[in-house]
């Protein structure tokens, strides 16, 4: 186990360069002279020169990535152009949100799609596994950004049940927006289950524990569940990367105030150093959740050999 | 002809061709369908809840709603189609150099395609669109550079497989050069599944223009955009709920219709490929 974690870590250091590489090189795509347009129009030649320096944009490209690299060790992630504050400050003061909204959609989706996909499995091509398959089929059609709105108006104007933006109500304030993007993941869970564990059902080893004597329900939770949820938590870990990016629209959508609000607050501000730092934060956490699913893949399916 | 038939019985075909042909109608014959100019403005009806003369009500400039929705339809599906061309044809350009020659063509490419893969969903989008600045071109470029790489895994894979075939070693053996085999004999074995993800791609392209306009990162105003009316209607929820019910129900018959069709080909298609697709 510990070879194969380490050999994992292994993999993840070129991906992780080249990541760091590309968001690094954002800066530089940036049309025209960079730092005259981060600077803005209308700015001093002395602002522009400032904003050059600041950057390190006056340096030679290699030194620019080399101490940006050097920085990121650090935990230096730059300065906001907005506030002069530290990135990483503000980020740390955010990031808390982000996770909580995330966890909240997740533990929705779940909350819907377990059921409704073993429903689904169990009567196999029935109405209920028709009605289950067509709210599939809208959960990933309808956009975060309609529904967010559609639950605004139902929930928290038409019925004042939930506050309608913000995060000053504890947890009256997280139902909404993890509703939003919680029901969408649960559209994918269900029919995500509903194969799974539809193909284990046909499986000898559940004739037989029936055969023997077991009870259908005891079969079905006791052994073929189990064996279902293995490609289930594969798929909630590359969908958490979605539930990264689906924040940043719903949080925009109730003034949540996480990471994905700050991102889209920092392009509208232009401060790139925020826009840098915020982009890598999401990315690494997606990129250290799947390792931890890798992980989670080979402690709940003993047959899977890790090393 | 036997897939065809298939097709033609399958609901979800039929459904989604339905819907998605109503979205190409508006799109094409915008001038025609729409009751109004969308840039017309009336400030002194804005908001207006929908009425007979507006039947999808007037947004925060006075401009009606359903004329600014059908031509919204035009960047839509422009947008979607932009990308699903680009993006299919590096892919399925770079996923064939990689599958059939190996090596360290295979190498790069698939490295690249690993770091872009470690974005999830559209966060390289919005950092892209971000950087070279909010425009409709830009938006097409940012969903390109992160939708081609879809394309060349799927191709890799499948011209991996392809590239063993008799028939191949026989068109090498004959004299035939790489290109050659590549564009006549192994493409054509790994189209059906390229085309299924295109379909559904057109999808995933305007539902993320429709999200990058809702967060001001795409289309600007005055060019009407579904994601672009969304955001005027979050502005204004309990004071005009029409800006946000009718420009999200057309982004969703448009999303729906087109994975309905996406389905329906993955059902129709041979076997081999279902369980590709799925």
């Amino acid at each position: 186990m510990t070879q194969y974690i380490i050999r994992r870590l292994l993999q993840m250091i070129p991906i992780t360069l080249g990541i760091l590489t590309l968001i690094f090189s954002l800066i530089h795509l940036i049309p025209g002279d960079p730092a005259m347009q981060i600077a803005g129009e209308g700015a001093r030649p002395e602002d522009v020169a400032n904003v050059r320096k600041a950057l390190g944009l006056d340096q030679p490209l290699w030194k620019q990535y080399v101490t940006y690299i050097g920085n990121l060790f650090q935990g230096d992630l730059g300065r906001s152009f907005r506030t002069n504050e530290s990135v990483a400050k503000e980020i740390a003061a955010r990031y808390p949100a982000t996770m909580i909204l995330a966890f909240g959609s997740m533990f929705v989706a779940l909350l819907v799609a377990f059921p409704l996909g073993i429903i689904s499995a169990i009567y196999r091509n029935s109405w209920i596994d028709n009605v289950a398959r067509f709210f599939a089929l809208i959960g990933v059609s309808m956009p975060s950004f309609w529904f967010g709105p559609l639950l605004i108006i139902a929930f928290a104007i038409n019925r004042t049940w939930f506050p309608v933006s913000g995060r000053e109500e504890g947890w009256r304030s997280l139902v909404l927006p993890s509703l939003t993007m919680g029901l969408a993941l649960s559209a994918i869970l269900t029919r995500m289950i509903r194969v799974s564990l539809a193909e284990e059902l046909n499986q000898l080893y559940v004739t037989t524990a029936v055969a023997k004597g077991v009870s259908r329900f005891r079969a079905i939770f006791r052994h073929a569940l189990k064996n279902a949820l293995i490609p289930v938590i594969t798929i909630l870990a590359l969908q958490f990367g979605s539930l990264l990016t689906g924040a940043i629209i719903t949080e925009q959508i109730f003034s949540w105030p996480g990471l994905g609000r700050l991102l889209i607050q920092s392009i509208t501000t232009r401060d790139y150093p925020q826009v840098q730092a915020s982009i890598l934060v999401i990315a690494l956490t997606y990129i250290m959740v799947n390792f931890i699913s890798d992980l989670l893949y080979g402690v709940v399916d003993p047959r899977i050999k890790l090393e | 002809m036997k897939t065809v038939k298939r097709l033609l019985r399958n609901f979800a075909f039929t459904a989604g061709s339905l819907l998605t042909l109503l979205l190409v109608l508006a799109a094409l014959a915008a001038p025609l369908l729409a009751p109004h100019d969308p840039n017309l403005q009336d400030t002194a009806r804005r908001l207006e809840a929908p009425s007979q003369s507006h039947p999808l009500g007037l947004d925060d400039l006075g401009r009606d709603v359903l004329s600014r929705i059908v031509y919204g339809a035009r960047v839509s599906l422009r947008v979607g189609f932009s990308v699903v061309v680009l993006a299919s044809l590096i892919g399925v350009t770079l996923g064939a150099i990689a599958g059939y020659f190996g090596g360290w063509a295979d190498v790069i490419v698939m490295r690249i395609c690993d770091i872009l893969l470690s974005f999830p969903g559209i966060l390289l989008a919005i950092a892209l669109v971000a950087v070279l600045g909010p425009s409709l071109n830009n938006v097409i470029l940012a969903l390109v550079i992160t939708a081609w790489v879809g394309y060349a895994r799927l191709v890799r894979g499948q011209v991996l497989k392809v590239r063993e075939m008799e028939y191949v070693t026989a068109a090498k053996a004959m004299g035939a050069k790489s290109p050659r085999v590549i564009i006549l004999h192994v493409l054509p074995n790994v189209i059906n599944p390229v085309i299924v993800m295109a379909t559904l791609g057109l999808a995933g392209a305007i539902l993320s223009e429709a999200a990058l306009s809702f967060l001001g990162l795409g289309v600007q105003p005055p060019t009407p955009s579904w994601g672009a009316m969304l955001t005027a209607g979050r502005r204004y929820l309990g004071l005009a709920n029409h800006l946000a019910i009718f420009p999200g129900a057309a982004i969703m018959l448009a999303v729906m219709g087109l994975n309905f069709l996406g389905d329906g080909l993955i059902d129709a298609l041979d076997p081999k490929y279902r369980k590709l697709m799925r």
